[in-house]
């Protein structure tokens, strides 16, 4: 380890400093709340990461296993009362740890989940798509729902077998996003629509939602040509200089001067783009930051904005799960509620222990789905207890891993995203909503 | 670091408990050499996390045999190092043992293991029409088990009492091993072991399980926050309102140093150039709380309050208590380090301690900020410091015995609800005559002969860490 430099070493120390070790961050901390060891908390992970910082504790398996065990969901963050950027602290340093890692082996070669996975398939929409055509294909013929409900994908080994699960039912996406969508009515903004990649290739539907909900609301929309992956699943999976590849495209792809505001429909992505001006430091961080600022998430968008009230009635109960990336990072927790309270006929419930992650976090639910699984149970508890027919939830994973686990438990429940539902109610449509309620 | 002794004794828990209920190794280990304290630190040898009050029993009795001393850890959240491990050891994890067992509200109680948080028993009862009335500050985290173990207290303690007022019984393991259970009965007779283990910061015993009064919400609250343009107004106003007859739910101090953090914190809305805020609350029957309310403004507009505002909904009461209470932990905001004071005096000598503890903080040129439970005449002075600087935190210290001093020449005491810890040892001589400290000490020794328990807290050495070290 020596000639390797310490991954403490990029991180602004007064970071640290920031942490009073009060512990009230403790109970926030999803693995925390889940295993009760210290080493699995906030207070815990900062105190860890310092101690490596100043050369006292060398990295070794243990630490790195609790440090890959959080979830970077930022619950933190909102709990802590010194605002400690804890994001700051454990990104850079996984990152750190990752590419000293990486730097070392002898093949400089990521592992094979890596390489082709998370870093050659993801990112591209396009390449998705294709992965998913033999599970399309099985939905065409109708044998996927009983191979998911005899749990035959349990078969299919290790994070390949997870990732087949999460695959939701056949829905009609839509045809291909265009370039430009006019306002209705009176031009009230004029904005960009981000599109990003795993959003585009199982969620074009929500992406149509979107865009429909936008013109409702008086916005011309660009979706502008040459934009691409926000580089979230690279800068989480230790690639940084892969996700600053994505980035500056994404950057170049977008006019800020024409546009009132870049429009992001999913959390995670959100968070991404809206921290592109801090993670690189280089002759392009300025432009970063003026992209990054002109990012806005749709819910915070269309409530700053002020909502163009919809008007067809949806008589069902709801219940809103607030995503990490979202709420904690970006701080966004009532915006999706007061834009949901609008919709004539619904009745919205508070979700408990919303601020606790569902266990998706990005890959996590591929690289940790032991606990992942375990806080997805307690998730889809939580939300059964709501009596909720429809839950909702404004980020690509969260879907995904609340969806499955809905499927897999058969639990009556329509899991949507709100741009989804407030479409709806524009057009008149309705949910296709279990006429019992799931169990109190 | 690990004595060679620790182990067998290492293999020995894990045999008993699970591999993955033991922690041996320095790098997992390190998280657990110092809790909300930061001053001193000192690695365990081992962390253990019993599921069962018979796993701690079995602990117990291991540490027993090994001659290791044990130190109870809820959410690690005390401020006077109640859970630093003297001399090492084994720390002893409740925050595996956290289910809430029964709600009972006909008997108004319930029944929760030690590692419950305490707002978790709260966010359970909601919508029950009661509540756990104990509310420390750190109640989001801290647990049930620790709020007994320092008989914590919170803002509402000036109308609902401390955590014993709100406990009815206990579980805990002794010394040997052995389980003990006191209560819940409503007249018990013999010795009130109650009384002697709340507030014991687990040097008699280890609280395995707590039976909880439940306290009806009432019916009705107002939340005011006054505007002071001087600290002693403020200190004078809340003494008249007690002096008026009038017993409000809680009564709070800010003043401006801890008001800024909290601002920066929460964006309440606080002015900056207000030198104290009060945050009162009466609550209680709707009819004749206008009243209350009334006649608490017209004694603040005494004083010269430049503004009493009333909390306009329950998002704003929330949030105000929010402010309040995570105020400690937003000094993060002012200094990298804080030691916290936790001194209590006569509630009519508040404004000369508070004048006294500036003078303090300027003599020794450390900054001072303050939150105070004023209407208990509770003060918590906020040193701030770095703690990388060793001379500023040599002065901090002198700085806070000297504010303590005061408080017990004021004819106050040197903790309210933080317990003594490691922090206060040294004024436990002062604060007792010797026969009372000798008393203590044989009661101390009744429980736990070989002094293996919590050891070099509470009670000034003669007895405890001399054990292991």
């Amino acid at each position: 380890m020596s000639d390797l430099k310490n991954p403490g070493e990029g991180i602004d120390f007064g970071l640290f400093l920031d942490c009073v070790h009060c512990g009230l961050c403790t109970s926030a901390c999803p693995t925390y709340t889940e295993l009760g060891d210290e080493n699995d908390g906030p207070r815990g992970r900062v105190y860890l990461m310092r101690q490596v910082a100043e050369g006292r504790l060398g990295l070794d398996a243990r630490i790195r296993k609790h440090l890959d065990l959080c979830l970077d969901c930022r619950a933190c963050e909102t709990a802590c009362p010194s605002g400690v950027h804890y994001g700051r602290l454990i990104e850079p340093f996984r990152l750190a740890v990752e590419e000293a890692e990486h730097q070392r082996s002898v093949v400089k070669r990521y592992d094979w989940f890596r390489q082709l996975v998370l870093f050659r398939l993801f990112p591209y929409a396009n390449r998705i798509r294709l992965a998913m055509t033999p599970v399309r294909w099985l939905q065409r013929l109708g044998i996927y729902g009983w191979m998911e409900r005899l749990g035959l994908f349990k078969l299919v080994p290790g994070r390949l077998g997870h990732m087949v699960t999460l695959v939701g039912p056949l829905v009609d996406q839509g045809p291909k996003l265009p370039k430009f969508l006019p306002a209705k009515g009176r031009r009230r903004a004029r904005v960009a629509f981000f599109v990003g990649c795993v959003a585009e290739a199982m969620f074009r539907h929500t992406h149509w939602a979107t865009l429909r909900v936008l013109q409702e609301n008086g916005c011309d929309v660009l979706i502008p040509e040459g934009q691409g992956c926000c580089g979230a699943i690279h800068f989480h999976a230790g690639s940084s200089d892969g996700a600053r590849k994505l980035a500056d495209a994404n950057v170049a792809a977008f006019d800020l001067a024409e546009i009132d505001a870049v429009i992001v429909n999913h959390g995670g992505c959100g968070a991404m783009l809206k921290e592109y001006g801090l993670h690189w430091h280089d002759d392009l961080q300025p432009a970063r930051r003026r992209f990054a600022e002109k990012v806005k998430d749709i819910n915070e968008f269309l409530d700053q904005l002020g909502l163009v009230p919809p008007s067809g009635r949806i008589e069902a109960t709801a219940t809103y799960h607030d995503a990490c990336h979202l709420g904690h990072a970006q701080k966004v927790r009532e915006a999706p509620r007061r834009l949901l309270a609008q919709i004539p006929g619904l009745a919205l419930r508070e979700l408990p222990e919303t601020e606790i992650c569902c266990g998706s976090a990005g890959t996590y639910n591929l690289n940790q789905p032991a606990m992942a699984q375990r806080l997805m149970r307690r998730k889809l508890e939580n939300i059964l207890k709501t009596g909720a027919q429809i839950v909702l939830a404004s980020n690509a994973g969260c879907l995904l891993q609340i969806g499955r686990e809905v499927r897999q438990r058969r639990a009556p429940l329509v899991v949507l995203h709100p741009m989804d539902l407030l479409d709806m109610s524009y057009r008149d449509a309705k949910p296709a909503i279990a006429s019992t309620p799931a169990r109190r | 670091m690990i004595a060679t002794a620790t182990i067998p004794l290492l293999r020995e828990l894990r045999r008993r408990l699970g591999a993955e209920n033991v922690l041996g190794a320095p790098s997992e280990l390190v998280v657990y050499e110092c809790d909300g304290f930061t001053i001193e630190k000192n690695r365990p040898d081992a962390v253990v996390f019993p599921r069962s009050t018979e796993q701690v029993s079995e602990v117990v009795k291991l540490c027993a045999r090994y001659g290791a001393s044990i130190v109870p850890r809820g959410a690690g959240t005390s401020l006077a190092g109640g859970c630093l491990p003297v001399g090492g050891g084994v720390v002893v994890m409740l925050t595996r043992m956290k289910r809430i067992l029964t709600i009972d509200l006909r008997n108004r109680m319930a029944v929760v293991e030690a590692g419950v948080p305490n707002l978790e028993l709260s966010r359970a009862l909601a919508g029950s029409g009661f509540h756990f009335a104990p509310d420390p500050s750190s109640q989001t985290a801290s647990t049930i088990g620790g709020n007994v173990a320092t008989n914590a207290g919170g803002p509402h303690t000036l109308k609902y009492g401390v955590t014993l007022n709100h406990v009815l019984g206990l579980e805990a393991v002794l010394a040997d091993g052995s389980v003990l259970q006191i209560g819940p009965v409503p007249d018990p007779a013999g010795l009130d072991l109650l009384g002697v283990l709340v507030g014991s910061e687990g040097t008699l015993a280890i609280v395995t399980k707590v039976w909880v009064r439940l306290t009806p919400n009432p019916e009705d609250y107002r939340t005011l926050r006054a505007i002071f343009t001087s600290v002693d107004d403020a200190t004078n106003a809340i003494s008249d309102i007690i002096a008026a007859g009038i017993l409000p739910a809680a009564m709070e101090l800010m003043d401006q140093g801890i008001i800024a953090a909290v601002e920066e914190a929460y964006r309440f809305g606080f002015p900056l150039d207000a030198k104290a805020i009060a945050v009162i609350e009466v609550d209680g029957p709707a009819a004749g709380l206008d009243e209350q309310e009334r006649r608490v403004e017209t004694i603040c507009r005494r004083w010269n309050a430049r503004e009493v505002l009333r909390a306009a909904d329950p998002r704003q009461r929330e949030l105000l208590w929010k402010c309040r209470k995570m105020a400690v932990g937003a000094v993060g905001r002012l200094s990298p380090s804080y030691c916290i004071q936790d001194g209590v005096v006569p509630r009519t000598r508040l404004p000369h301690i508070l004048r006294r503890i500036a003078e303090i903080g300027a003599k020794h040129r450390v900054r001072i900020v303050n939150v105070a439970h004023a209407g208990d005449g509770n003060v918590h002075p906020i040193l701030l410091f770095d703690e990388r600087d060793r001379d500023e935190v040599a002065r901090v210290l002198e700085a806070g015995r000297e504010v303590l001093a005061e408080c017990i020449a004021s004819g106050g005491s040197v903790t309210a609800e933080h317990g003594i810890g490691v922090e206060k040892l040294d004024f436990m001589s002062r604060l007792f005559a010797p026969a009372d400290l000798k008393a203590m000490r044989r009661l101390r020794e009744a429980f736990d002969p070989a002094g293996r328990l919590n050891p070099g807290k509470l009670l000034p050495s003669e007895c405890g860490a001399s054990a292991q070290t």
